[in-house]
C-alpha cells in the first residue's frame, strides 16, 4: 500500500503521481484529495485506490477492472463509460454517474444527482450495475439500453425516459405518473430477484460498518421497471 | 386505404433490348423488376425504385432507363408535388419524415461563387509535373512560439501529438452499421494507401480493422458506443463528435434491424436492439465540460494523440470553435449542412445548420482575431465534391478537409438518398450479406484512390497556377479567391473582394 | 503637396518589381553614400522612376540611445497632430527638418522632419509594453490614424530615405552623401501603376528593421493573416511591409537569431527533411508545423537590415537572382553582379546567394557577442522589460521652443 497527498494539486500532476504509485504498488490511498478529475481513468484490474476527501468529476472514466474506494461523496460523471470494475461510495454521488457505462459495478451509500445510469448498456457478460442507497434526481436510467440499476429511496421526475434496455429494480412502487408509456413496472420476478439479490448483498457488505442495521437482502418487496420493446422507437420514422 | 403517394420514379425498358435475363431482378433489393416464372415477362413496381440505378448500370444491353414520374404538379409554386406528397406520407403513417445523404435543397453553393487566382507575369506560375509541389499537412495543436537551441537543432519540448497527412483530405465518420464494413475496409485501405486517416464514426471499430488503426480516427459520441481503453489506445487519434453537419442538435438513431451480430459486436450492444446516441453528451452541457472530456481522453490515452472535436456549422460556430480551441481541442472539425448522412430526419436536414463556407471563414476569421489560429488545426467537410473546393476551403482557412459522400460515390453510391432503408443496392449503406458482398474492399479502395490521386494532381496544378509550391502558403490566403455573384455581406463573410477587384 | 491621383499602396495592392543593392563594412567603419549610390544606379533599368530609396545604419551616432523617427508629412495639419501625438508619447530630443536638395526630376516632395525621441517613461512604464513593443505600437497609429502622416523609420542610429522618383535621384535628393554609414542598403522599384506616394517608396522599416525585397510573393496573405493575429498592421499591403513583419515576431518577438528566421521563412522541403536524420528531421518538421504559415512562397529575394548587419534570403526555388561579393571586410550584395563590381572591381567571393539559404553578414562585434550567447530562442515577453532593469541615460533638457 502507498499514500499520496494530493490536496489541491493540478488533476494532470495528481494523475501521473497516483499512476506511478500504481506501479509500485497495487493498492494506493489517496489523502486530502480535491475535485482533481478523472483519477481511476481506464485503471487495470487488480488495482485499487482508496480516496479520502472529494474527487473530481469523471472519477473511474474508462475504467477497465479496477477498484476505488471513495470515503467520502463523489462529484459528477463518475463511472464514465466505464468498461469493468468497482466503485464504492461512502456518502452522495453527483450527476451523470454510470454514463453510458458498460460493466462493472458501482455502489452509492446515500443519494445520487441527476440523469444518473444514463444510457447505460450492456452487452454479452458484460452487465453493468448501479446500486443507490438513497434517492435519485430526476431522469435516473434515461436511454437506458441495458445493465441494472437498484434504488432504495425515492426516484425524481421522469424516470427511466427513453429507456429501452436493462431493469430498474426500485424498493417502492413509484407513483403511476412515474412511469412512462413503453415502460412495465411489475413486483419482482424470480428471475428479477436472482439479479437484485447479490447487489443487496454486495451493498450490505460495502457498508456494514455506515449502516446501522443491514438493509433487508431478499429484495422481496422491490418492484422492478423495463422496457416493453428493444426498439420504442420502430414505428417513429418514415422514409 | 388508398395510398395517396407517387411513385417518385418510373422505370423504362427498351423491349427491343431487353433480353429478359434476369439480371435487373437479382441486382435490385428494393425489388423493383419483377419476373413472372410462368410467363417469363418482367415488370417493373415503379414505386419501390430509389434510381439508386444499379440495374441501369448492371444491365448487359442497356435497356434500362429511369426517369422521374411524369405526374404534373399542382401548377402551384407553393404547394410543390414533393411538398405535397410528404404530407401525403405524414399522414398517413404519423411518422416523423427520415432521409439521407446531404440536402438536395437549392441553398447557395458558396464554392462555386469563389474563383481562383493564376500568376500572370508579375511572379511565376509553377509546373508541378516538373517542380516540387507540397500537399503534407500536420494536423494537431502547437505553441504559438516554438523554443529551440538553434546550435544543437534540438526542440526544448516535443511538438503535442501532430496527424500527418500526405494529401490535404481525410475521410470523414461513417460507422460500421450505417455503412458496411467493406465499404469501411475500402477506406481503411484506401488512407492507408494515401497517407491520410479514415474515421470509424461512432459505432466502435471493428476488429478486422485494428490493423488499421494507425490510420484510423475512432469517434466518441454520445452513445459512447464500442469506446474502451482497447479502442482509444489503438486509435491514431480520437474524435469527439459533438455534431453532424447533416443534423445538428439531434442524437443518432441506429435502428435495431441493422443491429446485426457483427454490428452488435463492434458496438458492444446486444443485437437487434436500436442503438440511440443522445442527443447531447451527457457529461457536457456546457464549455467548460468539453474540456472535462477532452481531457479525460487525454488522460486514458497517455496525451500521446490529438483529440479532435467535431461540430455542425451552426449560427454562433465562431465562438464555439473559439470555445473548443480554449477548451483543449488539437483540431477543430466542422461540418456544413449541406454534408451527408446515413439518416437524419428530412426537416433537421434540410432546414437546420449554415453552410460550410460560411462557417468556414467565420471561425477561421475570429480564431485570428483571438490569436490562436495558429495553435489549433482547423478541418472542414461537409459536401467537398472536387478538388477545387478544397483549394477554396484551404483558401479560405482550413488546414485540411474531410469528406465522405465523394469517396462513397467513387465506389458506387449513387446518391439515391435511401440509405437509412438498409437496401442499398451497391453493397455501401447496408448490413445484408447478399448485397455487401456486391463491394469488394480493394477494388472499392482502388477507385477511392484514384480519386483522391486525381484530385492531389489538380491540387497541385491549381497551386502551381497561383505559384504556391506548399500548401501552407495557401492555408487562408484569400486573396486567391474572388467572389461572383455574391452580396456585399456574403464577401465580407468570406472575407474574399468581388472578382475585379 | 502630393499628386494623389490613384489609389495608393493599403488601398489597393500593388504588385511590384524592382533592383536591391547593399554594402558594409563589417567592421562597423562607416562610408559615406556615394558608392551605394553607384550600385544602385547601374540597375536603372530594374526600377521605372516610381520609387527609389536607401536605408543607412550607423548614422547618428550621437543619438544613438533615442529613436530615430523620419516623418513625411502631406499637410501642415498632418505635422501638427502628428507633433501632438509624439509629445504625448515621447520625450524628444531633438527633432529638425531633414535636409534636402532641389533635383528636377523630384516633384512634389512631402515636408520631412527627423526627431529623436524617447518613450514617455511614465506611459511606458503604464503600458505593460517593452520600449520596442510601444514604439512600433504608436509607429501603426501615426501611420494609420494620421491622415497625411507616415513615419518613412523610427529605429534607433539609423534611417531611411526614400520617395517617388529614380533611386539615383533620390539619394541626391536626401543628399546621402553626406551620411556616414556602416551599412546601406538600397532600393529601386517597378510597381506596376503610378501611385505616386512618398510612403510606398521602400526600404520598408519597422524599429531597426529595414528591409528591400525585389519579387511578388504568393504567399502574402497567407502570411499577413498570420502576422495580423499578432498586433501587426498591414496597412500597405505590400510584401516587404509583411516580409518586415513576419522577421519582427520571429527574430525579436520570438527571440530566433536572424538567420533561423529566414530559415523559417524559406524552409527546407519535405523531399530534403525526409532524408535528413531522425533528430535533425524532428527539428525541422517541428519549425515548419509551428511556422508552416510564416513560410514565404514564390519569387523573392530580400536584403534586411538590421543593428546586427544584413541578411539576404531567396525564395526557394530561387525565382530571383541576388549577388554578393566581399573584400576585407566590405560586403557588397546586388540583384546583378556588375552593380557590385562597378564600386569594388577586385571583389572577391563572388556568389549568387542560393536558394531558401540565409546568406547573414554581422558586424564583427555582433557575431563576437553571438558566438557567447546561448543558442536558445528567448521570446521577448519572457525577457524583463529593457526600461525596468536598465537606468535611462540621463537626457539633456529639451532644446525645441
Amino acid at each position: 500500500m502507498k499514500k499520496v497527498y494530493l490536496g489541491t494539486t493540478h488533476f494532470k500532476e495528481a494523475n501521473e503521481m497516483v499512476r506511478a504509485a500504481l506501479v509500485e504498488a497495487d493498492t494506493v490511498e489517496l489523502e486530502d484529495v480535491f475535485a482533481q478529475r478523472y483519477l481511476g481513468c481506464a485503471m487495470a484490474a487488480g488495482k485499487r485506490l482508496e480516496i479520502h476527501g472529494t474527487p473530481g468529476n469523471d472519477m473511474a472514466c474508462y475504467m477497465d477492472g479496477g477498484s476505488i474506494e471513495v470515503f467520502g461523496n463523489a462529484q459528477d460523471q463518475i463511472g464514465n463509460t466505464m468498461n469493468a470494475g468497482e466503485v464504492v461510495v461512502h456518502g452522495r454521488c453527483g450527476d451523470a454517474a454510470g454514463y453510458a457505462m458498460r460493466g462493472g459495478a458501482v455502489f452509492v451509500r446515500d443519494d445520487c444527482g441527476w440523469r444518473v445510469g444514463i444510457n447505460m448498456k450492456q452487452y454479452q457478460e458484460k452487465v453493468p450495475a448501479i446500486v443507490i442507497g438513497g434517492n435519485a434526481g430526476n431522469f435516473l436510467g434515461e436511454y437506458m439500453a441495458g445493465g441494472i440499476i437498484v434504488l432504495m429511496g425515492q426516484p425524481g421526475e421522469y424516470l427511466a425516459c427513453g429507456m429501452h434496455g436493462g431493469i430498474i429494480f426500485l424498493a417502492h412502487r413509484p407513483d403511476e405518473r412515474l412511469i412512462a408509456e413503453g415502460l412495465v413496472c411489475e413486483p419482482v420476478t424470480e428471475e428479477g430477484k436472482a439479479l437484485l439479490r447479490p447487489l443487496l448483498e454486495q451493498y450490505n457488505a460495502h457498508f456494514a460498518e455506515d449502516l446501522e442495521a443491514p438493509i433487508d437482502e431478499s429484495g422481496e418487496t422491490f418492484w422492478e421497471l423495463r422496457p416493453a420493446t428493444a426498439r420504442p422507437y420502430a414505428s417513429m420514422y418514415a422514409n | 386505404m388508398l395510398d395517396y403517394v407517387l411513385p417518385r420514379y418510373r422505370v423504362m425498358r427498351d423491349a427491343d433490348l431487353c433480353t429478359s435475363c434476369g439480371v435487373c431482378v437479382r441486382t435490385c433489393a428494393n425489388e423493383v423488376h419483377q419476373l413472372d416464372e410462368e410467363t417469363g415477362r418482367l415488370s417493373v413496381r415503379n414505386g419501390a425504385c430509389v434510381n439508386c440505378q444499379r440495374c441501369v448500370l448492371t444491365c448487359p444491353e442497356q435497356a434500362i432507363v429511369i426517369t422521374r414520374w411524369p405526374q404534373v404538379d399542382s401548377g402551384s409554386a407553393n404547394w410543390t408535388q414533393e411538398t405535397m406528397q410528404d404530407i401525403s406520407k405524414q399522414a398517413q403513417t404519423g411518422a416523423v419524415l427520415l432521409s439521407s445523404m446531404g440536402t438536395p435543397k437549392p441553398y447557395p453553393i458558396y464554392w462555386d461563387h469563389l474563383l481562383l487566382n493564376a500568376s500572370q507575369v508579375t511572379n511565376p506560375s509553377i509546373d508541378p509535373l516538373r517542380e516540387p509541389m507540397e500537399t503534407r499537412v500536420f494536423l494537431g495543436s502547437r505553441p504559438e512560439i516554438l523554443k529551440v537551441n538553434e546550435r544543437d537543432e534540438k526542440v526544448f519540448a516535443p511538438l503535442p501529438p501532430q496527424l500527418r497527412l500526405d494529401v490535404p483530405l481525410m475521410f470523414s465518420a461513417m460507422s460500421f452499421g450505417s455503412i458496411s464494413l467493406n465499404a469501411q475496409k475500402a477506406l481503411a485501405l484506401a488512407a492507408r494507401e494515401l497517407g491520410t486517416f479514415f474515421n470509424c464514426g461512432e459505432g466502435g471499430l471493428h476488429q478486422d480493422l485494428e490493423e488499421f488503426a494507425d490510420c484510423c480516427i475512432v469517434q466518441v459520441a454520445s452513445g459512447r458506443f464500442g469506446v474502451n481503453p482497447h479502442y482509444l489506445g489503438v486509435a491514431g487519434a480520437i474524435e469527439i463528435k459533438i455534431g453532424q453537419g447533416a443534423k445538428p442538435g439531434i442524437g443518432g438513431h441506429l435502428p435495431g434491424e441493422k443491429i446485426t451480430a457483427e454490428v452488435s459486436r463492434t458496438r458492444m450492444i446486444p443485437q437487434g436492439t436500436d442503438a440511440i446516441s443522445p442527443a447531447p453528451h451527457h457529461d457536457i452541457y456546457s464549455i467548460e465540460d468539453l474540456r472535462q472530456l477532452v481531457f479525460s481522453l487525454k488522460e486514458a490515452t497517455g496525451y500521446a494523440k490529438p483529440i479532435a472535436v467535431k461540430v455542425a456549422a451552426v449560427h454562433n460556430v465562431a465562438a464555439i470553435a473559439s470555445g473548443m480551441a480554449r477548451a483543449g481541442a488539437d483540431i477543430i472539425v466542422l461540418d456544413g449542412f449541406r454534408g451527408g448522412t446515413g439518416a437524419a430526419p428530412k426537416r433537421i436536414r434540410d432546414n437546420v445548420g449554415i453552410p460550410i463556407e460560411l462557417a468556414l471563414a467565420a471561425v477561421d476569421q475570429r480564431l485570428r482575431e483571438e490569436s490562436i489560429r495558429s495553435t489549433v488545426s482547423l478541418v472542414a467537410g461537409g459536401s467537398i465534391r472536387n478538388s477545387a473546393d478544397i483549394v477554396r476551403a484551404i483558401a479560405l482557412g482550413a488546414d485540411a478537409v474531410s469528406c465522405a459522400s465523394a469517396p462513397l460515390i467513387a465506389m458506387g453510391c449513387h446518391q439515391c438518398k435511401d440509405c437509412s432503408s438498409g437496401k442499398c443496392n451497391w453493397g455501401i449503406a447496408t448490413q445484408r450479406p447478399d448485397l455487401t458482398r456486391r463491394l469488394k474492399p480493394e477494388a472499392a479502395a482502388e477507385r477511392v484512390v484514384n480519386l483522391v490521386r486525381a484530385w492531389t494532381r489538380e491540387i497541385e496544378e491549381m497551386m502551381g497556377g497561383m505559384g504556391i509550391n506548399a500548401i501552407d502558403s495557401l492555408r487562408g490566403n484569400r486573396l486567391m479567391l474572388r467572389g461572383v455573384g455574391l452580396n456585399e455581406k456574403e464577401l465580407e463573410i468570406l472575407g474574399v473582394k468581388y472578382a475585379g477587384e | 503637396m502630393f499628386d494623389s491621383k490613384g489609389p495608393r499602396e493599403g488601398e489597393v495592392r500593388i504588385p511590384s518589381g524592382c533592383a536591391i543593392a547593399a554594402i558594409m563594412d563589417r567592421s562597423g567603419n562607416r562610408h559615406d553614400g556615394s558608392d551605394i549610390l553607384k550600385s544602385i544606379a547601374l540597375m536603372h533599368d530594374r526600377s521605372n522612376g516610381l520609387g527609389g530609396g536607401f536605408a543607412a545604419y550607423g548614422i547618428y551616432p550621437e543619438y544613438k540611445e533615442l529613436y530615430a523617427f523620419h516623418i513625411m508629412y502631406e499637410s501642415r495639419e498632418a505635422r501638427a497632430e502628428t507633433e501632438a501625438y509624439l509629445d504625448r508619447f515621447f520625450m524628444s530630443e531633438k527633432q529638425e527638418r531633414i535636409p534636402t536638395e532641389s533635383v528636377a526630376a523630384i516633384k512634389n516632395p512631402p515636408d520631412i522632419w527627423r526627431y529623436f525621441v524617447a518613450p514617455h517613461p511614465m506611459r511606458l512604464a503604464n503600458s505593460g509594453l517593452d520600449e520596442a513593443e510601444y514604439t512600433m505600437q504608436h509607429v501603426f497609429h501615426i501611420n494609420g490614424k494620421i491622415d497625411g502622416a507616415f513615419v518613412a523609420s523610427s529605429g534607433k542610429n539609423m534611417g531611411a530615405f526614400k520617395g517617388v522618383g529614380y533611386p539615383e535621384d533620390i539619394g541626391e535628393f536626401y543628399r546621402i552623401q553626406d551620411y556616414d554609414a556602416w551599412a546601406w542598403t538600397a532600393h529601386g522599384r517597378f510597381p506596376t501603376n503610378t501611385p505616386g506616394w512618398w510612403g510606398g517608396a521602400h526600404p520598408f522599416t519597422l524599429l531597426n528593421w529595414s528591409v528591400v525585397h525585389n519579387g511578388e510573393i504568393s504567399s502574402y496573405d497567407a502570411n499577413r493573416r498570420y502576422v495580423e493575429q499578432f498586433g501587426y498592421d498591414c496597412e500597405l499591403q505590400t510584401d516587404t511591409e509583411v516580409i518586415t513583419y513576419l522577421i519582427d515576431l520571429l527574430a525579436r518577438r520570438h527571440g530566433f537569431s536572424q538567420e533561423m528566421a529566414a530559415h523559417i521563412m524559406a524552409a527546407p522541403s519535405w523531399e530534403e527533411i525526409d532524408r535528413m536524420a531522425p533528430e535533425r528531421a524532428a527539428f525541422e518538421t517541428a519549425l515548419r508545423t509551428v511556422y508552416s504559415s510564416a513560410l514565404v512562397n514564390g519569387p523573392f529575394s530580400i536584403i534586411v537590415g538590421s543593428d546586427e548587419g544584413l541578411l539576404a534570403l531567396n525564395d526557394r526555388l530561387k525565382l530571383r537572382a541576388l549577388m554578393a561579393a566581399e573584400k576585407g571586410s566590405m560586403v557588397y550584395m546586388a540583384s546583378e553582379q556588375a552593380a557590385i563590381e562597378l564600386v569594388c572591381p577586385d571583389a572577391e567571393n563572388v556568389r549568387s546567394i542560393e536558394g531558401g539559404v540565409p546568406f547573414v553578414v554581422q558586424l564583427d562585434s555582433v557575431a563576437a557577442r553571438r558566438a557567447r550567447e546561448s543558442a536558445e530562442n528567448c521570446p521577448a515577453r519572457e525577457k524583463p522589460f529593457r526600461h525596468e532593469v536598465e537606468v535611462h541615460p540621463r537626457r539633456k533638457e529639451r532644446s525645441h521652443a
